[in-house]
């Protein structure tokens, strides 16, 4: 646990002084640990590996069993059989090496803010949805709303994906090893998504902002989205993510088109950046 | 919500029965008001159908006033009424006390046959078919399972139903599949809501064809059988359906030998799919195909738009 002076806690912007509302008072001191600690989050040891087979457990315990070997220090996890059960390994918020040998139903891995998550199978709709920072690899193909307004990370199917990938996708990255259905980055405000395959119908409609990468056809673009000019910068950063994962544009970096906004649709220039603020 | 599945044993027969139940019980938590099969045999001969119709509603008959008399004039009147058209009852099964199963040799006109033992008041064919035998009612695939005996149905292909009524009464009249009256063989199931289909059915109604619900999947069954009573295959029949159909849906139709899906334009409603050599497996969820398989399967989503049609 950091251990932060009252002086730093004034640098850092916080304050220990009485509020003088009439129904609230609130206190703070930077010596108690639990006011600058998360709630449900441990401290792992990644040295430490445990294993459990799911087969006959339900979502919840599963998770249960998740957090209370997380809560005993185990930072390395192997989840067997987890039998496309639905909402499995959701808001897990701290670091984690997590292993689920098998296929998840909907909502696997939503609402997590750490750990790296490997997915031997596949995963149904809304993979990772909310996802705020770690990795989640799934080796096989995913199901439509493959990282639903995800915020950071990196989220990485080697497989195909369904429909309306990366809907309302806030940042991190999202990566495609095949192709992608209709509506994929429809709404898209912030950061990156790379499909090494083809992309459906409407891609990138309605989008505010942000970057998608297409190694192969794109059957249409949604209202809004251009083709913007590859640079060197795009390329060097493709080359280095997907090296990562160990994936490669079929036909080379430099030739997959690159979409953002067109910026006609919404009229943000006009207003102000708190109101911007307001409205993301 | 309701949950939807299909399997097609290719080149084979297995215990249809039990694999959907499996199935559909695994999905459960998306319906849990009816359930539905419809499961399909090796075919009889041309003139020998089965036909699956009920004489009461189940609350119904649990409870109605003198209802044991009225079922039992109810069946009396099929009975008659079979025999004026000169259809032959093979074999008579009681399946519960309010729904039968008869084995007919009949080589009549198959509507009008429908429509003389629909005309008794409160009797419902359930399906007609030379393969086809339509198993529906209320709670969940194990108990209709249990109640109809369909663990040890051997068959070539199935699609069934877990119902959340939104829409319709929680009945039997108004849980899938359907049958696409009055065509031999041809069943649907679907998730999902058509929003064009009082006027494609006014277009139905128009061309000679009765509803028996007003649910929008029934409308599915009848368009399809319709277009291939007009000489359509299956594949085209379903891939003009997607241009159509208005709404959002994901629907299973099966005929004798056949199965088919297809998807909207949106791809608003989920469905997975596994493909093997000799077997494919549908459904809503892969929890639900994972149940009949305890190995690790490689699945995928189909995608927006897209028809595929599988023979036995």
């Amino acid at each position: 646990m950091a251990n932060v002076s009252e002086h730093a806690s004034h640098d850092m912007g916080m304050h220990t002084e009485q509020l003088e509302g009439r129904t609230q008072q609130v206190f703070f001191s930077a010596t108690e640990e639990e006011n600058l600690s998360q709630p449900f989050t441990y401290d792992v040891d990644f040295g430490r590996e445990a294993e459990f087979d799911a087969r006959e457990m339900a979502s919840g315990e599963v998770n249960s069993k998740i957090k209370d070997l997380m809560k005993d220090g185990y930072g390395s996890i192997t989840v067997r059989n987890p039998g496309a059960k639905h909402s499995v390994a959701v808001g897990i918020l701290n670091r984690l090496n997590l292993v689920l040998d098998g296929s998840l139903g909907y909502f696997g891995c939503g609402l997590i803010d750490g750990p790296n998550i490997r997915i031997t199978g596949r995963v149904g709709w809304s993979c990772a949805e909310n996802m705020m920072a770690g990795t989640v690899v799934v080796e096989k193909n995913a199901g439509s709303t493959f990282g639903a307004a995800i915020r950071g990370g990196d989220l990485v199917c080697k497989g195909s994906v369904g429909a309306r990938t990366g809907i309302d996708q806030k940042g991190g990255t999202i990566i495609v090893g095949g192709d992608t259905g209709a509506f994929s980055g429809f709404m898209m405000q912030r950061g990156r998504m790379i499909v090494l395959g083809n992309a459906g119908k409407n891609l990138g409609d309605s989008m505010y902002d942000g970057t998608i990468y297409i190694g192969g056809s794109i059957e249409d673009l949604g209202v809004d989205a251009v083709v913007a000019e590859m640079t060197p910068l795009d390329c060097e950063w493709l080359g280095r993510k997907l090296s990562l994962f160990g994936l490669e544009a079929p036909d080379g970096i430099e030739n997959m088109t690159k979409i953002v906004s067109g910026k006609q649709l919404w009229n943000y220039d006009n207003l102000e950046p708190s109101e911007k603020k307001l409205i993301l | 919500m309701c949950g939807i599945a299909g399997l097609i044993h290719r080149g084979g027969t297995d215990n249809i029965g039990k694999e959907m139940t499996s199935m559909l019980q695994a999905m459960k938590h998306r319906g849990p008001d009816s359930t539905g099969f419809a499961l399909y045999s090796k075919p009889l001969s041309k003139k020998r159908y089965v036909m699956r119709f009920k004489v009461a509603e189940g609350a119904e008959a649990r409870s109605g006033f003198a209802i044991q008399e009225q079922m039992e004039a109810r069946k009396a009147a099929v009975d008659k009424r079979l025999q004026e058209l000169d259809a032959e009852i093979i074999k008579a099964k009681a399946a519960t006390e309010y729904a039968y199963s008869y084995e007919l040799k009949f080589d009549g006109d198959l509507r009008e046959l429908a429509s003389y033992i629909e005309d008794i008041d409160d009797v419902e064919i359930l399906s007609v078919g030379h393969a086809l035998e339509l198993v529906k009612d209320l709670g969940d695939a194990t108990a209709v399972s249990d109640q109809y005996g369909l663990n040890k149905f051997n068959g070539t292909h199935a699609i069934g139903h877990t119902r959340m009524a939104t829409e319709s009464d929680v009945d039997i009249r108004s849980a899938h599949p359907y049958w696409a009256y009055p065509f031999s063989d041809v069943s649907v199931v679907h998730n999902g809501q058509l929003t064009n289909y009082w006027g494609q059915r006014r277009e139905l109604e128009r061309r000679g064809h009765r509803f028996m619900s007003d649910c929008d999947s029934e409308l599915i069954a009848v368009y399809i059988a319709d277009a291939i009573n007009e000489g359509e295959d299956l594949h085209a029949a379903m891939q003009r359906s997607i241009d159509q159909l208005d709404g959002v849906f994901t629907y299973l139709i099966a005929t004798s030998d056949q199965l088919g899906m297809a998807k909207d334009v949106m791809s608003a409603k989920p469905m997975v799919l596994y493909e093997s050599d000799d077997f494919v497996g549908l459904a809503s969820e892969e929890v639900a195909i994972r149940s009949i398989f305890p190995h690790e399967i490689d699945t995928f989503d189909p995608y927006e738009g897209e028809v595929r049609v599988w023979q036995t």
